[in-house]
């Protein structure tokens, strides 16, 4: 049992973290986690000793999010994305970052969803992109595909909510 | 050496820091000589940080208290728990059906009604008639108080019945356990020391049924049930005798 929790207990902030940038809800992520963690720790014998323990709870909080996601286009109480946007953002270090970060995760919320968790597995988690292909059951070629067009997407849309508010050829952040 | 074709594929691990050293070289040269796809890579590399930046400090927040792992196996254990003593209370009630039931059927006493009290009514003859010490708890002398005892136990006004004119002294009486609650026992005997016992307690089921006779072995039983309280005679004798007694009783009652 204490094995199991000296595992289980490092990935917990990845989990939150990936749960909020999905859900863009703090309350609702958290509740995704800890039916995640329920789930992790009753079904701690079916955990395959080869497979990376990262991976396999990832893949579980995969699974309860698109459940969840398809309950709530049932009873159709999508969050609105601007009062979400506040719940995902956490404590921004400067003005500057506050609005680049509001423009990033309005653009963010603007993805499909499965090109959006590609994108945030492989560029936030730092999963391989055979874990990604594990976690979300597709092939390898389609994390590749999609994680292409979400960061195509995701760049065309800040531009375009930037050109809102930015001066034209503003960069999206100095390059080195 | 010629080198393989770099691919879109090659860019993004590229981004990513997923490429062997060899290969991460190979795409530096060729972006050394693609401006335009270098501009490309620099801003999906832009992108990269500032998404990990943006999300850093939901991980840095302290977990809540909801999401404490210990708290969660600690919660499991309690469901289990719970689950493990339910799922066994049900085990023993299907066992204890099914057992209950091939022993009913098959030579067990009868669990329910006048037909349990009869049989009740005759196990206690068997325990306390033999005893030649102590058969009542309480005297004929102590009458009040075993009434007022009964009557408390049993929620019920409880009077003894007078078997004198058919020849039986009442000789006092007790509590005993029965699987549907206390009930009162009443001994009487004659003067070759014949005994009869009479059990009364309340009915769940079968509150109102005339008298039958229960004859178990050579025991004589008459029962029968009257607003929900439960009678039955039981003693060596013929039911030829033995039922004129029980009708007495059933009239001094009513």
């Amino acid at each position: 049992m204490s094995d199991m929790m000296r595992l289980i207990e490092p990935v917990i902030p990845a989990l939150r973290r990936y749960a909020r940038s999905l859900t863009r809800d703090r309350a609702a992520a958290d509740d995704l986690v800890q039916d995640c963690l329920e789930r992790v720790i009753s079904r701690w014998h079916q955990w395959r000793r080869d497979a990376s323990v990262r991976t396999w709870m990832f893949a579980i909080l995969h699974n309860l999010a698109a459940n969840r996601r398809r309950d709530i286009r049932r009873r159709r109480e999508e969050v609105a994305v601007d009062d979400a946007d506040e719940a995902l953002l956490g404590r921004p270090p400067t003005q500057e970052a506050a609005l680049r970060y509001r423009d990033l995760g309005r653009a963010l919320a603007t993805l499909p969803e499965e090109q959006r968790s590609v994108l945030l597995l492989v560029s936030v988690e730092d999963l391989s992109y055979a874990e990604v292909a594990t976690v979300l059951g597709i092939p390898i070629g389609t994390v590749m595909s999609r994680l292409a067009r979400a960061r195509e997407k995701l760049l065309r849309a800040v531009e375009d909510d930037g050109e809102t508010r930015v001066p034209k050829g503003a960069p999206l952040r100095s390059v080195k | 050496m010629s080198v393989p074709p770099i691919s879109e594929d090659d860019l993004h691990a590229y981004v990513d820091g997923a490429l062997e050293a060899r290969r991460q070289a190979d795409v530096e040269a060729y972006l050394d000589c693609h401006p335009e796809v270098a501009r490309r890579v620099a801003l999906y590399r832009a992108q990269r940080d500032d998404l990990r930046a943006m999300l850093a400090p939901v991980a840095e927040e302290p977990v809540p208290p909801e999401l404490n792992l210990a708290r969660l196996v600690d919660a499991r254990r309690a469901r289990l728990a719970w689950w493990r003593q339910a799922a066994a209370a049900v085990l023993l009630l299907v066992a204890g059906g099914i057992g209950g039931w091939s022993l009913n059927t098959a030579l067990g006493p009868p669990r329910e009604g006048i037909a349990a009290l009869a049989a009740e009514a005759a196990d206690s003859y068997r325990v306390y008639v033999p005893d030649r010490s102590r058969p009542v708890e309480l005297r004929d002398a102590e009458r009040a108080e075993l009434v007022a005892w009964a009557s408390h136990r049993l929620r019920r006004p409880v009077s003894v019945p007078d078997l004198s004119a058919a020849g039986y002294r009442f000789m006092g009486g007790r509590l005993v356990a029965t699987p549907h609650g206390p009930a009162v026992l009443f001994m009487y005997d004659d003067d070759r020391g014949t005994r009869l016992v009479m059990l009364v307690r309340p009915m769940a089921s079968d509150r109102d049924t005339p008298m039958a006779q229960h004859t178990r072995g050579s025991l004589t039983g008459f029962a029968w049930s009257a607003d929900g309280i439960g009678y039955s005679l039981v003693g060596p004798p013929a039911a030829a005798v033995l039922h004129p007694i029980a009708d007495t009783v059933r009239r001094q009652l009513g």
